[in-house]
């Protein structure tokens, strides 16, 4: 099934999102990686605040090439979501409700979803040019010595992606 | 005795990691135009539509075909008729990385320390493997590779009793284990002997060479065959939804070896197979 997901991704959306589904995403959504995810983890844990209200928010797996002169921004897919399973129940706890990646989860991050209705969706990895064309805007705002590591705040349109894993638990990927 | 200057190594090095990360060498990229046309899966065929749609806007639209532009590894083939004048080689090589991660609007994707974890903000330095060869000559060449599948790569320390049934089952359990995180399609480098490190160095080369090439050796060449199938057999198919293209192709390079084993080494990389080689 085909569907069209408007940020911000409340919970009664999460819940319309079937493993399988084809959608195309619309709205504002963040990017936030692997160093960003151990600042924000560690904010976490000692109370404080995050640099972003990540409720019902996405956070899309991705650290960009840098834009040339007159782009938007670069080279944009997605990156291995396994590396966040540490840090994403203490995010999916606080509001998040959105991951875009590529891969696995680990069995704590789906245990997390179905408690917290969250989804999560795969975009093609490698298809970075391809994928850089639905994004319309792009600043960076948060951690910016991270570099390609900062968060950044993106406005996307029709971004393509698949329901991987829905807030039941079901998943495409299964053990080959 | 040829004397080279270091200039030309850096200008060329430059020049090189910016084409491996704009355009796919044409053994990859037509096989991944023809896995489009045969796979069955229907999500499979849409994600290869994407992967061809993919590689058409980095082309012509000039950029980089995965936001992975890598670390940047560089396999340095030098004639030992060859003095190199100017600069220290690997300063050289650095500096080359340096300017076409900076002019190409790559990602800088190097820390330099693994536990402290600073970013280098150049993608320096890179792996650089160097050989003496005859003459004169110095073949470069450059193969950026992201990490999603080098963190799927697996070495084993096989006995020589694990024969080539264990060759096999070491090759289809790491495709496996890799699964939708290498991103699949992928390509399959495979070093078989020498040591330790040696079958690593081995599996890293192979994935330099062409596709649909095979070993010089009859007995390698058939596995190499052998594995394709089997690895295409698995159902992973492309981003991992299952079809029948896991890999675009799986290369085996060997080495001599002791006689108590038979170290394997696989090294997984994307469809995002990059790499160049030129001689100066």
């Amino acid at each position: 099934m085909e569907q069209h997901v408007v940020t911000p991704l409340t919970k009664d959306k999460v819940k319309d999102l079937h493993a399988g589904d084809y959608v195309y995403i619309t709205g504002t959504i963040y990017s936030a990686r692997d160093a960003a995810h151990l600042r924000m983890y560690n904010s976490a844990v000692a109370g404080e605040d995050l640099p972003l209200d990540i409720t019902n928010q996405i956070i899309y797996y991705l650290g960009p090439t840098p834009a040339k002169p007159g782009q938007v921004i670069g080279s944009a897919g997605p990156t291995t979501s396994s590396r966040m399973d540490k840090y994403t129940p203490t995010l999916l706890d606080m509001g998040l409700t959105g991951m875009i990646g590529k891969g696995k989860r680990s069995s704590e991050v789906i245990d997390s979803m179905k408690k917290n209705t969250a989804v999560y969706f795969a975009s093609v990895g490698g298809a970075g040019a391809l994928l850089s064309k639905c994004i319309k805007k792009s600043k960076v705002i948060a951690y910016d010595d991270l570099g390609t590591e900062a968060i950044r705040e993106m406005y996307v349109e029709d971004f393509p992606a698949i329901v991987v894993i829905d807030s039941d638990g079901n998943n495409m990927y299964r053990d080959y | 005795m040829r004397t080279v200057n270091t200039d030309i190594i850096i200008d060329n090095i430059k020049e090189m990691c910016i084409e491996a990360n704009y355009e796919l060498s044409s053994d990859v990229s037509e096989r991944i135009i023809q896995a489009e046309k045969t796979e069955d899966n229907a999500i499979g065929k849409r994600i290869l539509g994407q992967l061809v749609e993919n590689m058409d806007i980095a082309k012509n639209d000039r950029i980089p075909i995965c936001q992975d532009t890598g670390m940047t590894t560089v396999f340095l083939k030098v004639g030992q008729d060859v003095h190199f004048e100017g600069m220290y080689i690997e300063d050289a090589v650095n500096e080359g990385i340096r300017r076409g991660y900076e002019e190409g609007y790559l990602r800088k994707s190097v820390v330099g320390d693994p536990l402290d974890r600073i970013n280098t903000k150049d993608n320096t330095p890179g792996i650089i493997h160097y050989e003496i060869t005859k003459g004169d000559k110095v073949e470069i060449t450059i193969a950026p590779k992201g990490f999603g599948s080098e963190n799927m790569s697996r070495v084993y320390m096989l006995k020589p009793a694990d024969a080539v049934e264990g060759v096999k089952n070491a090759v289809l359990e790491t495709v496996r284990l890799a699964g939708p995180n290498a991103c699949p399609p992928i390509v399959v480098g495979v070093g078989i002997g020498g040591n330790f490190e040696k079958c690593t160095y081995l599996a890293k080369k192979a994935l330099t060479r062409k596709l649909g090439s095979h070993s010089d050796k009859p007995h390698i060449a058939a596995l190499e065959d052998e594995l394709y199938e089997a690895i295409n057999k698995l159902d992973i198919g492309p981003g991992g939804l299952g079809g029948k293209t896991t890999a675009l192709g799986i290369n085996i390079e060997t080495y001599p070896t002791h006689i108590a084993g038979m170290p394997v080494a696989i090294n997984i990389c994307c469809h995002v197979n990059r790499h160049v080689t030129r001689t100066i």
